[in-house]
């Protein structure tokens, strides 16, 4: 669970932890069902409707303004978006 | 902490190294893979964004037609099988460089699968390495870091980013473990990656410039004991963007490695780093859970696919490959191998190919720019393409010397000239007056001169020996201040010593 | 007066505008006035966009001042609210979430930039289950949305707030997103119509994405006609989504028109056997209201029979498998880098960028979508991806196959929309499965893609409104609006008028 709660950045409290645990059997039920009937003969379906890609001509449209990408931004310094500290690997 | 290292000789004589190369290549579209924000490198910083760039809340992905043909071309030159349906997959990781944390990438069904590249080798024989894909994917932003030394991530107070690169697309060609290197493993990674930045320069695809990241390595690297052995542990060396560094971390691992090896110890699946400034590699983060990265196909994509009619339109447009072209221009211009290769070396063979274009002889084209502008170049370490100095300059100054305009002497001087920005090669001719004397009256009074002057010479030569016609050119040249062509000289005192 | 006005049909609005009987500011001004008297004791709103509204409204009352109104859509001038999980340039957006709190988009929703240009004044944002996650929208972190019939009742969810805003008077439509059954088990819970179209159909574009393969935004309002004027324009090719339909919209308010005649003469309607209303887990009140409209639809001339689709009951576990994946990926972008909250983490705990974010998320996501994200991480993590994730959407292709045998029977398919009405606050909080046990009529939709309805088919013994949902083929929206149309008109002629006259309006002063 801490190992998932990693994975999702989450910094769950001990109670969540204990908490969530017991729900991961929402799932682990739910893949019960499914894998009743989902047998290699079945094709998996990504998108409800079968479309192939549309390829997007390589034409430029206006970009938001540097004020508009950083409006929303919790930190920012000299055009740019500021991230607390990263560790190196 | 210096590491223990095997002489390279050895370790290859006790191992048998194997390779693989995961090459980032960042391709020239207009536009990013997502979205229509124009790419443009050094641009203000989070400017080059769209909502889809920026990862806002609601935007989508679209994928940009010119980036799958792109990679298609890619495909057909690295001879890979173009894949009919590719797919789109999310990688999912956090870091503060990605806009979405995940990247959308190519999983289990990439566009370009298995191919092939032939690489030749510096004694000129080819060594096939095999490729296993070649996949479509976005790029992340930049972190500055800052309050650290030099700008580096370890020791830093906090980082700036900047998005625009978000999104530009980037092909990852992934070779299969290419094995069979032995001795040759540094040398046939460097003439791979080589081989590989010419193709997609040739392609187009790319501005492949190494040093503006445009081109970067995963260099792996593991050893077994004997070639019919199974493959050893291996190391990964991370985002390497020079040649010789690709060179250089192949062999710097593979004597790593067989020291460890020969001391009974195990080589660790890691990731490592390239240090220029150590000339090692360092370690390492090791694979951990955390590369968990919950790969599935991105709900926001459906299948891309590429027809047949597709592949053909690219075909059509498919140039020439490096390769194949070298050949073609050797046998042109009729060449030894050393001096196509000196030409390649010298980063020469475009620009003499479009002065060959515009009128001059391949030997005279080669000489300036393997001479004076190679020299040039030098002194000033710059590149050859980076020299004031067009094909058609050096074109128009080889038919001013087959017109008997210029003499060698004073080409030299025009062309300096045109290096030192005085203008095209008929403005530096012009401005300094060089052409050569074609008036036969005045030229003959000054051999006239010459010849009174030295009654001695005048009496050799007329007994045959012909040694001091060269005293007699000097003086010409001399008294005309180089403008004289020798030949016309040599030719009026002959007549004047036979009438 | 006003009340009168705001009591019509959006059709009637947008014919008194076109007709110069009411200008849209009046209209506008009107509904700002009962979303004034109402969101005290409703909280259907996140955000009430007053300013802007009259703005528009005036713009517009300009434009058809000056004639210059050809080519807008019916609908143009008539007011309406957009749930607030669609970006709207200019107005905040939050999802219902703290994480996004605060935050105002510089960009536009391709849904609202044809609202826009059809001259529909924007009224403000209603809230929602966080990030669209739940059925009743309590899991909003702004507070509930209550039910206009009962107030001890919870709306639905997750678009709660755009079904009790329509079915109150507040807006005469308003457009929800639909997941598992957001827009239409609201519109079932309200008295209200509500429609999810064909995957694809409508723009995803500037919808904040809660799963990806399930989402799609749809029209909510009080008749059928207006649904499908709405779904008209908003739907259609949108060259900013890939998974857009390259077509254009099906013509779905002729099919609304054409059912009002009530004549359904060669109509084949299937019931679903699996959640055909009579089977376990359905409330007595809901079961006899769908099987009374069932004759209704009989009377009409429609031919009914039972259709199974067997792998139906598999749809629920696909669903908990695909969507908590998607959305665990979606939501990763709320990291307190770019937009929304940033939390530090506390004293003692390294100041980096990586736990920076995990407290962040911590933080700022509620309880529900934690969860979700969790189980989503879980389902998609080292080895489980083939075995789960493919599994899951194996079953999505067997769905997709059963509703396409059905419809090689029968034109549209039917089911009551949700197994029960409107529940107690608090009554499934405790216990998310039952809360996700209410979607199992709805959940199937939006696995397979095709569009479905929900129309109010009458009360149960407690006074609250019961839906009954079509569905139809994929890209073949029109296929359930004339059945659906034909059934609310029917049923409005025994009932005397639109149901929402059996619901007590204490907020509208007389």
């Amino acid at each position: 669970m801490e190992h998932l709660a990693d994975l999702a950045r989450i910094a769950l409290s001990d109670e969540e932890i204990t908490r969530m645990q017991g729900e991961l059997n929402v799932i682990a039920d739910a893949i019960d069902e499914v894998q009743k009937v989902a047998t290699d003969d079945v094709k998996p379906t990504a998108n409800p409707v079968p479309l192939e890609a549309y390829l997007r001509p390589d034409v430029a449209e206006t970009p938001l303004t540097q004020e508009e990408a950083l409006s929303g931004g919790p930190v920012t310094d000299q055009g740019m978006f500021v991230a607390p500290q990263i560790l190196g690997e | 902490m210096a590491e223990k290292l095997m002489k390279f000789s050895e370790a290859v004589k006790k191992y048998d190294p194997v390779i693989g190369l995961e090459t980032h290549v960042e391709l020239c579209t207009n536009t990013k893979l997502f979205c229509p924000a124009h790419v443009e490198f050094g641009a203000e910083p989070n400017t080059q964004l769209t909502p889809v760039s920026l990862g806002l809340p609601g935007s989508l992905p679209v994928i940009n037609a010119t980036a799958v043909d792109f990679a298609i071309k890619l495909g057909l030159a690295l001879h890979c099988k173009i894949n009919e349906w590719s797919q789109f997959a999310r990688k999912n990781y956090f870091y503060p460089d990605m806009p979405r944390n995940y990247q959308i990438s190519q999983y289990d069904k990439p566009t370009n699968g298995e191919g092939y590249l032939d690489v030749e080798l510096d004694d000129g024989s080819i060594f096939r390495v095999p490729i296993e894909r070649a996949h479509i994917e976005d790029d992340a932003g930049k972190n500055t870091h800052v309050g650290g030394a030099d700008g580096r991530i370890e020791g830093a107070d906090h980082s700036l980013c900047d998005y625009n690169r978000a999104g530009v697309p980037l092909i990852e060609i992934v070779t299969k473990p290419i094995t069979g290197v032995g001795e040759r493993a540094s040398e046939i990674a460097g003439a791979y990656m080589r081989t590989l930045r010419d193709i997609v320069k040739a392609l187009g695809i790319s501005h492949a410039r190494m040093e503006q990241g445009n081109m970067r390595a995963d260099v792996n690297v593991s050893l077994r004991p004997s070639p019919d052995a199974p493959l050893g542990t291996r190391s990964e060396t991370k985002n390497v963007n020079t040649f010789r560094g690709i060179e250089k971390t192949v062999t710097y691992e593979i004597r790593r490695q067989a020291a460890i090896l020969d001391d009974g110890g195990e080589i660790l699946q890691e990731t490592r780093h390239w240090d220029e400034a150590t000339q090692t590699t360092a370690g390492g983060r090791l694979k951990t859970d955390a590369d968990d990265y919950r790969y599935f196909p991105d709900p926001d994509l459906v299948m891309l696919h590429i027809t047949p009619e597709h592949i053909e339109r690219i075909k059509a447009q498919m140039p020439e490959m490096p390769r194949e072209r070298r050949n073609r221009l050797q046998s042109e211009w009729g060449i030894s191998d050393d001096a196509m290769r000196d030409i390649v070396n010298a980063g020469a063979l475009d620009l003499i190919e479009d002065t060959v274009k515009a009128g001059a002889t391949a030997q005279g084209a080669r000489k300036w720019w393997l001479g004076e502008i190679a020299r040039a170049a030098n002194e000033q370490e710059k590149s050859l393409d980076d020299m004031p100095i067009s094909p058609s300059d050096v074109a128009e100054v080889e038919k001013l010397i087959a017109d008997g305009k210029l003499n060698d002497k004073l080409a030299k001087k025009t062309v300096l000239g045109v290096l030192a920005g005085e203008g095209t090669p008929s403005e530096v001719v012009k401005k300094h007056g060089y052409e050569v004397v074609q008036d036969t009256g005045a030229l003959e009074a000054e051999v006239d001169k010459a010849l009174a002057a030295n009654p001695d010479i005048v009496e050799k030569l007329k007994s045959g020996n012909m040694k001091p016609m060269g005293a007699i050119i000097g003086q010409v040249m001399k008294a005309t201040r180089g403008q004289a062509d020798a030949k016309a000289v040599s030719a009026l005192v002959m007549a004047k010593i036979k009438g | 007066m006003s009340n009168e006005l705001v009591k019509l049909t959006a059709a009637q609005m947008a014919e008194k505008i076109r007709n110069k009987e009411v200008s849209s500011r009046e209209l506008t001004q009107a509904e700002l006035d009962v979303i004034e008297a109402a969101e005290p004791t409703m909280h259907a709103f996140l955000h009430v966009a007053a300013d802007e509204a009259l703005a528009q409204a005036d713009a517009f009352d300009k434009k058809l001042a000056a004639g210059d109104t050809e080519g807008l859509p019916e609908l143009a001038g008539v007011p309406i609210a957009i749930k607030d999980m669609i970006v709207t340039k200019g107005i905040p957006t939050t999802a219902a979430s703290k994480i996004l709190e605060g935050w105002v988009p510089p960009y536009d929703a391709t849904v609202i930039e044809k609202i826009k240009a059809a001259g529909m004044p924007i009224l403000g944002k209603t809230n929602l289950d966080e990030f669209a996650q739940g059925s009743s929208t309590e899991h909003s972190a702004f507070g509930n949305t209550y039910n206009p019939w009962n107030k001890d009742c919870v709306p639905g969810g997750s678009g709660g707030g755009s079904a009790a805003a329509v079915s109150s008077y507040e807006a005469p439509l308003a457009l929800g997103t639909d997941t598992g059954g957001s827009i239409r088990q609201p519109a079932s819970f309200t008295g209200s119509v509500g429609v999810k179209p064909t995957y694809g159909g409508v723009s995803r574009y500037g919808a904040i994405a809660m799963a990806s393969s399930l989402d799609q935004i749809g029209p909510c309002a009080r008749t059928v006609l207006d649904a499908a004027l709405l779904h008209e324009v908003i739907g259609g090719n949108d060259r900013r989504d890939s998974t857009s339909i390259p077509a254009p919209v099906p013509p779905v308010a002729a099919a609304a028109r054409e059912g009002l005649k009530r004549d359904l003469k060669g109509v084949r309607i299937g019931l679903i056997k699996e959640i055909g209303g009579t089977g376990e887990g359905f409330q007595p009140g809901v079961a006899k209201r769908f099987n009374e409209a069932v004759e209704q639809l009989k009377s009409m001339g429609a031919e009914v029979t039972e259709v199974s689709l067997p792998h139906l009951s598999y749809s629920l576990g696909a669903y908990y498998i695909i969507m908590p994946s998607e959305v665990s990926s979606n939501l990763a972008r709320y990291d307190g880098m770019r937009y929304g909250l940033r939390v530090m983490p506390p004293t003692g705990v390294p100041q980096t960028a990586a736990n920076m974010m995990a407290y962040t998320r911590e933080a700022g996501f509620g309880d529900e979508v934690k969860r979700r994200i969790i189980l989503g991480t879980y389902a998609l993590s080292a080895g489980y991806y083939d075995a789960w994730y493919g599994s899951a959407q194996k079953v999505r292709t067997l769905v997709i196959e059963d509703f396409a045998k059905a419809f090689e029977q029968v034109d549209v398919l039917a089911s009551p929309t949700a197994p029960t009405t409107a529940f107690k606050f608090g009554e499934k909080t405790s216990d998310p499965l039952a809360m996700y046990l209410g979607d199992v009529t709805t959940i199937p939709a939006n696995l397979a893609g095709v569009p479905a309805i929900s129309v109010p088919c009458g009360v149960d013994d407690s006074n609250m409104p019961v839906g009954f949902q079509f569905f139809a083929p994929q890209q073949h929206d029109e296929a359930m609006y004339k059945p659906a149309a034909a059934l609310e008109a029917a049923l409005e002629d025994t009932w005397g008028g639109n149901i929402l006259t059996k619901m007590a309006t204490p907020w509208l002063a007389d």
